[in-house]
């Protein structure tokens, strides 16, 4: 599978990266070059394969549904780590314009 | 050599201090890091704070085996008042207000972090030279790299810089600088270790494990930090073993089988250190036969669609707006983009466009369902191979330690680095590499692969092998 540049800018946009037009034609190569590599999987026989997505064989693992406190100077830390804030409120860009 | 063994007697003799052991770490990591660039961060009057704690620890006799001991830890590891950026410049400003559970459990212990140490952004890579803070050199010969993507997490112990380091295996990021930089490095069994405070990559596959100098101290530092987190849903309950005291019990018997597969296009190197091994665990009383394992082509492909999928999910959280450094653009979008076309490299931003082109309608059965069967099928190669033998003895990685610029420019060269360390990844399995022999005086690690949670017998094989 071969990625245009118009599909790389694409996939940027939708992953919140911004690229400059020479990385658009040198990640069009790149991932190009990666999604042929990958190709190869087609060849594997999965019929009535179940896929894997967890190698646990953990299910329905439970936690009590319960509130638990933070403590305030745990609190105060997460608060100093804000980019912005006005008093102890993160402050953010407004979502609608 | 300082292992945690050898500095345990020291501490408990009172021939040294906490303090006077951490003075000489600290002096020796300010020393060389400006050469070897293995850490980000040296955390000097955090570690003499826990230093100090760890004496009247040992006055007390309140005494573990990690304590007062100075050790590192990958700086993708969240370390409380501590600055953790997982070596990209989007959480340049990151101090996390919590610990890891297996820094917390270290920690608990009276253990001395020196530092914070340098890696591939976010884990990936296996150079290091993805790191936003500059590559790593390899002690061994400082042109080439140390691996990855904990390149200063190995660098580190192997000079000396540290005693021990916690570090983050997704694909061979534990096991793949140990083998290149002459130490032991466990990749636990998925489950086994919490990961809970370890910034996620690719969630079905993450781990976080011991480099160290010798086999005993990974069984020490195992001991510690395995054990079921109610923080991290995945771990099992299953009891943790006395690695330590298993560790000397005989291996005559074990059966050892070698994947042809992984042998069948090596270089002639690499064949003659496998054949030395065989010879070695024969003499040991193991049984050494040949085993299949027909799908490991397939690792780099099932790996690099599974990860970049998970990856471009996890890295959703990385916007600017609750830590870290936040973009400046005219409106949120701007601002989203900002922060992350400075905060992350290109490594980091081929995955994410990877996963999230796989994860998109109408490629998603193609691509990450089709490397989800894939991966099943890999998982049934092992069970096949464990019905035959106990343990799988293979090369960590294709060869020795490259130089640093040989493979940046070529993604898929990197990729294929990973070959061997992949597999047992995917399949959630435990594995150990311990340093198997030089190649163009370059160390060179084997490893020992195991079925899930038979940490106590890979660690006993490993050791009796380094004996």
């Amino acid at each position: 599978m071969k990625l245009t540049r118009d599909e790389v800018e694409h996939l940027g946009r939708l992953a919140r990266l911004s690229l400059t037009e020479e990385e658009k034609a040198q990640y069009a190569a790149e991932l190009s070059d990666i999604l042929e590599f990958v190709e190869q999987l087609q060849e594997v026989d999965t019929t009535d394969v179940e896929p894997t997505s967890q190698v646990t064989g953990l299910e329905d693992v439970y936690r009590e549904d319960a509130v638990r406190a933070c403590d305030e100077e745990t609190r105060k830390k997460i608060i100093a780590q804000f980019p912005e804030r006005e008093g102890d409120l993160l402050k953010v860009p407004g979502v609608f314009e | 050599m300082n292992t945690i063994t050898d500095i345990r007697k020291a501490l408990d003799n009172r021939d040294i201090s906490s303090q006077e052991l951490t003075r000489q770490y600290l002096s020796r990591a300010k020393e060389k890091n400006p050469e070897l660039n293995a850490f980000i961060t040296i955390c000097e009057d955090e570690a003499m704070r826990m230093a100090e704690d760890a004496d009247i620890r040992m006055q007390k006799g309140v005494v573990g085996p990690l304590t007062g001991i100075p050790f590192g830890i990958k700086d993708a590891i969240c370390t409380r008042d501590i600055r953790s950026t997982a070596s990209a410049k989007v959480l340049d400003t990151y101090v996390p207000p919590f610990d890891a559970t297996v820094i917390k459990k270290i920690r608990a212990q009276g253990g001395v972090i020196i530092g914070k140490q340098n890696c591939d952004a976010f884990g990936h890579g296996a150079s290091n030279e993805n790191s936003m803070y500059g590559p790593v050199k390899n002690p061994w010969d400082t042109e080439r790299v140390p691996g990855g993507s904990s390149g200063g997490s190995a660098a580190a112990v192997a000079a000396d810089m540290c005693v021990y380091s916690i570090a983050e295996d997704t694909g061979g990021s534990i096991r793949q600088p140990a083998a290149f930089c002459n130490l032991v490095g466990l990749r636990p069994s998925y489950g086994r270790n919490s990961r809970y405070g370890i910034m996620p990559m690719a969630s079905s596959l993450d781990t976080v494990g011991p480099i160290t100098k010798t086999v005993e101290d990974c069984a020490i530092v195992m001991e510690a930090i395995a054990g079921r987190d109610p923080f991290d849903a995945t771990t099992v309950s299953d009891s943790v073993p006395a690695y330590t005291q298993l560790l000397h019990e005989d291996i005559r018997g074990v059966r050892i089988g070698i994947p042809r597969e992984y042998i069948v296009n090596a270089r002639e190197e690499v064949l003659q250190i496998i054949e030395k091994a065989a010879d070695r665990l024969r003499g040991l009383g193991c049984e050494v036969m040949d085993v299949s394992l027909p799908h490991t082509k397939y690792a780099i492909a099932v790996y690099y669609v599974v990860v970049p999928c998970e990856d471009s999910s996890n890295q959703a959280r990385m916007d600017g707006m609750r830590f870290g450094p936040r973009g400046r653009g005219a409106n949120l979008e701007e601002t989203y983009l900002q922060a992350r076309v400075v905060g992350f490299p290109p490594e980091v931003k081929r995955r994410m466009m990877i996963g999230t082109f796989a994860l998109s309608h109408g490629y998603y059965d193609a691509y990450y369902k089709k490397a989800q069967q894939v991966r099943t099928r890999m998982m049934r190669d092992f069970e096949d191979a464990f019905n035959k033998v106990d343990v799988l003895l293979a090369p960590t990685t294709p060869g020795p330690a490259f130089k640093i610029g040989e493979k940046v420019a070529d993604p898929l060269a990197m990729y294929k680095e990973d070959v061997f360390v992949i597999p047992a990844a995917v399949a959630g399995l435990p594995a150990i590499s311990v340093p198997g022999g030089f190649i163009n005086n370059l160390p060179f690690g084997v490893q020992f692969i195991g079925p899930r949670l038979t940490e106590e017998l890979i660690l006993r094989v490993a050791h009796h092998f380094v004996l």
